[in-house]
């Protein structure tokens, strides 16, 4: 590992000056992704500047009866929050299908946005991959590709974004505030993230050194009835094949509204909006939820691995939604 | 204060720190390589050997402490970050001329064979029981608005972060549901 220096910032604009100052300093959150991929030699940080520290680790419930999350809250207190197991089931069971306790413990809710792809050619330094490398190529297109996306990759990127939160709050329209070295801006978490394209290495919208500092829910009564269906390959403790977060709202039978977001089959969290525009307005049935997961996965490329994962979205899809309905 | 094996690995000034904390009750001070993980300066710095590297990438759990009371995993958990604050390694749980119930639990159900994992099982076991006792819910309790109650689902799911390459699940399983649910 190469070595680093650490600075503790006194408040979020120290942090946030340093970081503009160096260039090859990272923010260093629970550490459970960079920390890795720092013995891993993926990541190469001369400059540590720890954010655990700064006042960014309260829930706050606001008047308007959304909710705003620190960013240094930990994945563990989230999902432990009496608001968030009370108001956004969705999220509660996002968080805990996730990770470990341990690790659980660690992560913030800001690092978990941000961490990177658990593709293993991102991950091996002796395999080519554009986004550790731009300009590498990408060992995964025609590698072992099983776990990889099957909408909106590109023949330089082919990764998937392994964050169980992010769809959650995807799903939730959540709002993430940031604070970039010319002041605060609000980004919606639907366009936090970039599709792969050309240019793989740049994953998020945000400015170089940008510092997330909370992420905003809005009020939405309709999340009390609202879910998290995740499948992995064993029964806990890995990332997802397959993943949906779920919000229906019924009137008698048919969909008043319902918000529908996929993990594990893009470089994003992926909103499920066609899927949304089929079932709203609808009489509610299993039949409905299926046609609907087929509309969103239309125009998905599965690769030589991972076919399955359509199937497996679109039967996901129908479980949750059919189990909201009956709830 | 021991002062010198972490001086071999330490480059330069700039690239070390200074780190006070408290490991099992007593305050330590080290000058450490900013890289060294809690795990290492634990086990090389402190002579606390308790807690193993296993994987070394978080995945293993053999590394868990207790960090300000929370369970954790020391190998990616920078040193110098936990400045000012506490760790319970496995020595800590319990004297050195008695055993904790939850240790006492685990000899009792044969809950190890090589007893590698052991230090982590314990550590995460405490931390664990903990948690279910401040109410928070896991990926498998039913209702998220009521407390949860100790099943052996509960435990298996809570204790997911732990490998044991010997495979007794289901006698650390039986110890830690004695644990939970002794008088």
């Amino acid at each position: 590992m190469r070595p680093f220096r650490y600075h503790r910032p006194a408040d979020v604009a120290d942090a946030v000056a340093v970081l503009a100052g160096e260039p090859h300093a990272a923010y260093l959150g629970g550490g459970t992704n960079l920390v890795d991929l720092m013995k891993l030699g993926v990541q190469r940080p001369e400059l540590l500047v720890d954010v655990t520290r700064l006042p960014l680790d309260t829930v706050e419930e606001l008047p308007d009866g959304g909710l705003r999350i620190g960013a240094t809250v930990r994945n563990s207190d989230l999902a432990a929050h009496p608001a968030v197991r009370r108001d956004y089931p969705v999220l509660a069971r996002a968080l805990l299908a996730a990770a470990s306790g341990q690790l659980r413990n660690l992560a913030t809710t800001g690092g978990n946005l941000l961490q990177h792809t658990r593709c293993v050619y991102f991950q091996d330094t002796g395999k080519a991959c554009n986004k550790r490398d731009p300009g590498s190529g990408c060992a995964a297109l025609h590698g072992q590709n099983r776990d990889l996306a099957v909408l909106d990759w590109s023949e330089q990127c082919v990764a998937t974004h392994p964050s169980d939160l992010a769809v959650a709050l995807a799903a939730l329209d959540a709002v993430v505030e940031v604070h970039e070295s010319d002041g605060p801006r609000d980004v919606p978490l639907a366009a936090l993230y970039r599709s792969p394209g050309a240019h793989p290495e740049r994953e998020t919208t945000l400015a170089r050194g940008a510092l997330i500092t909370a992420v905003r829910l809005p009020p939405l009564p309709a999340a009390r009835r609202s879910a998290y269906l995740k499948v992995r390959d064993r029964a806990s403790f890995a990332f997802a094949a397959g993943s949906v977060a779920a919000v229906l709202d019924l009137d008698g039978d048919v969909v008043r509204d319902v918000r529908l977001a996929y993990g594990a089959v893009a470089h994003r969290p992926w909103r499920a909006y066609r899927a949304e525009e089929e079932l709203r307005g609808r009489l509610f049935s299993p039949e409905l939820a299926a046609r609907a997961a087929d509309a969103e996965l239309a125009e998905a490329r599965p690769l030589r691995h991972n076919g399955f994962k359509l199937p497996l979205t679109r039967a996901i899809t129908v479980r949750v939604l059919s189990e909201l309905a009956a709830s | 204060m021991r002062d010198g094996p972490e001086n071999e690995t330490t480059t330069d000034e700039r690239h070390s720190s200074r780190v006070a904390f408290e490991v099992n009750g007593d305050r330590r001070e080290l000058t450490l390589d900013n890289r060294t993980t809690l795990l290492d300066a634990l086990r090389e710095h402190l002579g606390l050997t308790g807690a193993k590297k296993g994987c070394d990438h978080g995945q293993c759990g053999s590394c868990t402490v207790l960090l300000d009371g929370r369970r954790a995993k020391s190998c990616l958990v920078f040193t110098v970050t936990v400045d000012g604050r506490s760790v319970v390694t496995v020595e800590g749980l319990a004297g050195p001329d008695d055993l904790s119930p939850l240790q006492a639990a685990f000899v009792a159900h044969d809950a190890f064979q090589c007893g590698y994992c052991t230090p982590g099982q314990l550590c995460s076991a405490r931390g664990m029981l903990d948690e279910v006792a401040r109410g928070w819910p896991s990926a498998v309790t039913d209702d998220l608005d009521s407390p949860p109650e100790l099943t052996d689902a509960e435990i298996r799911e809570r204790m997911a972060g732990n490998l044991c390459r010997c495979a007794a699940y289901p006698h650390i399983v039986a110890a830690i549901r004695e644990t939970a649910t002794a008088p």
